[in-house]
């Protein structure tokens, strides 16, 4: 258990963990659920329990598409969306810690790619 | 001619032109002056929700403050430039902490506290234009054309924030499609996530819901489908086996509107 780690990121999210009573719906309504291997309802329940380093290394983490859909389904404002994305940021928040870096992005591209994609994948996946 | 801050963001000057273009020829139609801001930035695509995120903010801010300083509401047809720039208008106003950091930082001449109304294109047209007289306007209605509106995940969440619509249940694209003369398909998918930013790194994903979209529309007799995101277009043609056309919703504006070329006879 990694009390400081736990604590920086509820504080960094603004999280409101202890509110679930894991009904289980931001799972249930996730578009990246079968992509996932821990899902909204586990990252909600993992950061409450500060069992934090598992999902640190979870390629889950960029799995979120950031679609809202947890954040506005949840009947207690648990916003899972928010703690996932907390815990994104303190991974790659750590030096050398991108996910994305934009010498990959070339090979990434095609004619019709909208920018809107490349902007927000790196906001998403890198420091 | 009422007069509105019109921000296009980086993919209307790029790859979604036409969404653009469409947007302007519309609105100056309908009575609609849109006056760009000189010297505005990308709103970074997406909205990081996290408290202690004050930089990637902060173009969004100039943007709302420009607006302030013209003394006019703030108009995005762009549904992520609409989602993140409505967000911080809504964090900022609700927010001391967030607003005092901000203003540490950007030392405006005034300081910004969310006073700019920001509207999305399809917000102009029903709260200003309002639906009864763009339906006034139309010259080319698109009777018989069964089109479906897609809203994906941008423009309705969260709800809190970006108080467009009912976000489960939401009516102003399809009340927009019945101004022009369509008639509008309603289906489960409407306001699911079409896969967004994935498909830079997984293609699969993005194909998985971009056809889940596609095909709930089409089982439910859509012959077309609409949207306001460049990247929902993306995905939607791209990502997806359904050779459904899909258009911007300013696309089919301008052609009801007789402005379309080739469309206006």
């Amino acid at each position: 258990m990694n009390n400081n780690l736990q604590e920086q990121i509820i504080r960094s999210g603004d999280l409101n963990v202890l509110k679930c009573m894991r009904c289980g719906k931001c799972s249930a309504t996730c578009p990246s659920y079968d992509e996932m291997e821990y899902h909204p309802h586990q990252f909600v329940y993992m950061v409450e329990k500060g069992n934090i380093q598992p999902l640190l290394n979870s390629e889950s983490l960029y799995k979120c598409l950031t679609c809202f859909a947890c954040v506005e389904r949840c009947p207690r404002g648990v916003e899972p969306a928010k703690v996932v994305e907390a815990v994104r940021l303190a991974a790659v928040r750590k030096q050398d810690g991108n996910h994305l870096t934009a010498d990959k992005i070339p090979a990434m591209l095609d004619e019709d790619l909208p920018q809107q994609a490349i902007v927000t994948a790196l906001r998403k996946y890198a420091k | 001619m009422e007069t509105f801050t019109y921000y296009p963001g980086c993919t209307l000057r790029t790859k979604a032109k036409d969404l653009d273009q469409y947007a302007r020829v519309s609105a100056e139609a309908l009575g609609i002056a849109l006056e760009e801001p000189a010297d505005w930035q990308c709103c970074g695509g997406a909205y990081t929700t996290a408290k202690d995120e004050i930089a990637t903010k902060l173009s969004a801010v100039r943007t709302l403050n420009a607006a302030k300083e013209n003394g006019n509401a703030l108009v995005t047809v762009c549904s992520a430039c609409h989602n993140v720039i409505k967000q911080t208008n809504y964090d900022i106003a609700n927010d001391e902490n967030m607003a005092s950091k901000v203003n540490n930082y950007l030392q405006l001449d005034e300081a910004y506290n969310g006073e700019t109304t920001v509207y999305h294109y399809l917000e102009l047209l029903r709260d200003v234009v309002g639906f009864d007289n763009l339906a006034k306007k139309v010259v080319n209605p698109l009777k018989g054309k069964k089109i479906a509106a897609y809203y994906g995940c941008l423009l309705l969440r969260p709800s809190k924030a970006l108080q467009m619509d009912d976000p489960e249940n939401p009516s102003i694209m399809e009340d927009f499609i019945k101004a022009i003369g369509g008639t509008p398909v309603i289906y489960a998918q409407r306001n699911e996530c079409c896969g967004g930013y994935i498909t830079l790194e997984d293609k699969s994903q993005a194909a998985k819901r971009s056809n889940a979209v596609m095909d709930s529309a089409q089982s439910n007799g859509a012959d077309m489908i609409i949207t306001a995101c460049p990247l929902c277009l993306y995905n939607l043609k791209k990502n997806s086996d359904s050779d459904m056309p899909v258009y911007y919703f300013t696309e089919i504006l301008a052609e009801a509107l007789g402005l379309k070329e080739g469309t206006n006879e």
